[in-house]
């Protein structure tokens, strides 16, 4: 019945546009198939610059293979072989979230893809597998059984009742087993002066304008624009422009024509420190050539990108660095 | 007090001066000397600060109510800037009459108002092997507790008419990270709120602005942020952030799924290691929050021996449920070491347990749902410490 007559029918243009989750028997998976070699190549450019090219991921980002038989370890490895109960999730999330910073921009056969080539570096498929929505539910995941649901009601609630709190003389003695400053991992907290002298600094600082900054040759708008769209590959690890900070690689302000590795705050690979103590400078060349194969050109580099493949999205993407001044 | 205090024999700036006008903060913000009230973030817990946590600081909080710009954030993809004029809520699936919403359809259904706590699964999780983090703001800090205002669920369902067959919903965010969770049907049409106020204000925008789900007293990563669609289906769907996320490992390598519900909990707040007694032996206000995710919290005791003796606790303010409560606990200190805890009792009975009954039942490798006892150790100079004892 309509209660209150408050919104409209949705259309089904609408509903399709929306409704792109997948469960595990199936419901929502689109028609498609990919198989393990497409998937790695899809992979490598899309996953590997946080998952690392085989699943073992970079840095703290979310490792995606290996940890069979970890789990009741002292530090069990949760991935989607050792963890995940259903191969729908894998799907669904690729789908909704993935790639990291340019959500829903893949096909469904490129997602069938990757998902066969995580299935192989799990060691769960054959290097010849191609998956389907046809053959999709007849793949089995080897921790789907160690699940079950919530059981504190009867394992949990009858233990901690407050029966029998006791609140005198409890225990004889107590004794300090463990402490947090040993470890020293807490950030420091603010403390009032800090904040106060830091606040008062930022005021006192002269208001800097657009007309003090030496001129430079200004970049082709358009190639400008291009570069901006280029760039949202790179987002997810660097930012540029007003307020850019330092995230899994460093800001990128300036970077044309200034000294290579020298952002304050940022832990270079040595090859990087290395080009800053010899003085290296970031032109158009070294920049197209780091570019289009990072390993290659800054052997050693922290950057786990595979590269741009475009030539013109190389020059774009340096177009758009240019319009940055530091 | 041999000479006179220039605070009071000496004219100050403020006694003296004009301050600013009326018109300076048409957003008032708070003073400059409580700058240093704010959220912080733990750096290397996570890859990145848009897939990130930052914690509430309260230990600087007092009462019940955590003002919105401190109220902890957790996002998957960075704060979406979501326009209003643009947001849509959609309700499909098996329903009668699959609807779109816009903010202005929702403004029109009958609102409710009611204060929850949202603590997110992980709160307390780095500390499962042992006390690792200096501050009640980074073991305590993944919560906040504040007033929503907004439509009941069930009022949005009953327009759309779900079918009989419909027993699973999968509420959807407009962010980049797409989140969703699988909510039985049973909770949504009991309690579950879809708000667009939080202390009487628009939500903030890293909370969900400009319309959030509430599901009280369930784990925060279910209260699905900038909500834009709601699937009602007649199974759950496993996704990410209830399979390979927010499903607790036990020490045999099994996992509890769908443990929804936050048990009972509670924190001192202070004296805590970032709120260290400064003012020597002497009267002394110790003071806490405690909650449950199955009602109020009738009653907190206190030990400052580390357990050996405990003392109920005074409780103030408002006690309503699914809600954050504050309690004191006023004693004279003798200037000696002190070892400092809170025990929450809800009411349903349940008391809060030690982190070693947690480990016995759970195990070392949960990460998520920890509400064990936390200890602070305090020392002569008034220091106060996370440590674990005996």
């Amino acid at each position: 019945q309509d209660n209150y007559g408050l919104g409209r029918a949705a259309l089904p243009e609408e509903i399709a546009a929306w409704d792109i989750d997948v469960r595990p028997d199936g419901l929502g998976l689109p028609a498609g198939s990919g198989d393990v070699w497409t998937g790695e190549e899809v992979y490598v450019e899309k996953c590997a610059a946080c998952h690392g090219d085989f699943g073992e991921a970079v840095g703290r980002w979310p490792v995606l293979a290996g940890g069979q038989g970890t789990l009741s370890d002292e530090d069990p490895v949760k991935t989607i072989g050792s963890y995940w109960p259903y191969l729908s999730t894998v799907y669904d999330y690729v789908n909704r979230a993935m790639p990291f910073g340019e959500a829903q921009s893949l096909e469904p056969d490129e997602i069938y893809a990757i998902t066969a080539y995580l299935l192989y570096v799990n060691d769960l498929v054959e290097d010849d597998f191609t998956l389907s929505n046809d053959n999709f539910l007849d793949v089995e995941m080897p921790n789907a059984d160690n699940f079950y649901m919530d059981d504190r009601a009867e394992t949990e609630l009858p233990l901690f009742a407050s029966a029998d709190v006791c609140m005198e003389n409890c225990k004889d003695s107590v004794e300090i087993i463990m402490r947090a400053a040993v470890l020293d991992v807490t950030p420091e907290t603010d403390t009032e002066a800090e904040v106060v002298v830091e606040e008062a600094a930022a005021e006192a600082e002269p208001a800097v304008t657009a007309e003090a900054e030496p001129a430079v040759v200004a970049p082709d708008p358009e190639l400008v624009a291009a570069g901006e769209g280029a760039f949202r590959q790179c987002k997810s690890c660097h930012q540029v422009g007003e307020g850019a900070k330092n995230r899994t690689g460093p800001q990128l302000n300036g970077i044309m024509g200034r000294t290579i590795g020298v952002v304050d705050g940022f832990r270079y690979s040595r090859t990087f420190a290395e080009a800053a103590e010899a003085g290296e400078v970031w032109d158009v060349d070294n920049m197209a050539a780091f570019l289009a194969d990072p390993r290659g050109a800054m052997e050693g580099t922290k950057m786990s990108f595979r590269g741009v493949r475009k030539e013109e999205d190389i020059a774009a993407l340096i177009a758009y660095l240019q319009s940055f001044a530091e | 007090q041999e000479t006179p205090d220039p605070a009071i024999v000496e004219k100050q700036p403020w006694n003296q001066f004009l301050g600013p006008g009326v018109d300076e903060a048409p957003y008032g913000m708070p003073s400059k000397f409580e700058a240093h009230v704010r959220r912080q973030n733990v750096p290397w817990l996570t890859a990145d600060p848009v897939s990130s946590i930052n914690f509430t600081p309260l230990h600087e909080l007092d009462g019940i109510i955590t003002p919105n710009g401190l109220c902890f954030e957790r996002h998957h993809a960075g704060v979406a800037e979501v326009d209003p004029s643009q947001h849509r809520l959609m309700i499909n699936g098996l329903v009668d009459k699959p609807l779109v919403f816009t903010m202005e359809d929702l403004m029109r259904f009958p609102r409710e108002n009611h204060v929850y706590f949202l603590e997110c699964a992980a709160n307390t999780g780095m500390e499962w092997a042992g006390s690792q983090l200096n501050g009640c703001q980074f073991t305590h800090g993944m919560i906040h507790n504040v007033m929503y205002t907004g439509v009941p669920l069930r009022l949005l369902l009953e327009e759309a008419g779900v079918k009989t067959s419909g027993k699973w919903l999968l509420p959807e965010g407009a962010d980049a990270s797409g989140m969703t969770r699988s909510i039985p049907i049973e909770k949504a049409m009991d309690d579950c709120l879809v708000a667009f106020k939080m202390n009487g204000e628009a939500l903030r925008a890293e909370q969900g602005y400009p319309v959030r789900l509430v599901v009280p007293g369930w784990e925060g990563n279910m209260w699905v942020k900038w909500l834009r669609r709601i699937e009602v289906g007649d199974k759950p769907w496993h996704h990410r952030e209830e399979t390979s996320k927010y499903t607790d490992l036990l020490a045999n390598g099994q996992a509890r799924r769908f443990t929804w519900e936050m048990d009972a909990k509670s924190v001192i707040t202070s004296p805590s290691p970032q709120m260290p007694i400064k003012h020597g032996p002497g009267r002394v206000v110790v003071t806490g929050v405690a909650w449950s995710g199955r009602g109020t919290i009738p009653r907190v005791d206190v030990t400052t021996d580390g357990g050996m003796n405990w003392h109920q606790a005074r409780m103030s303010g408002p006690s309503l449920d699914k809600s954050m409560h504050r309690f004191y606990y006023d004693f004279e200190w003798d200037g000696k070491p002190l070892l400092l805890q809170s025990r929450a009792h809800d009411s349903t009975g349940y008391v809060q347990p030690t982190k070693e009954q947690l480990r016995t039942v759970r195990g070392d490798n949960s990460i998520y749902h920890n509400n064990g006892i936390q200890t602070w150790a305090v020392n002569e100079q008034g220091v106060a410490e996370n440590v674990e004892i005996s």
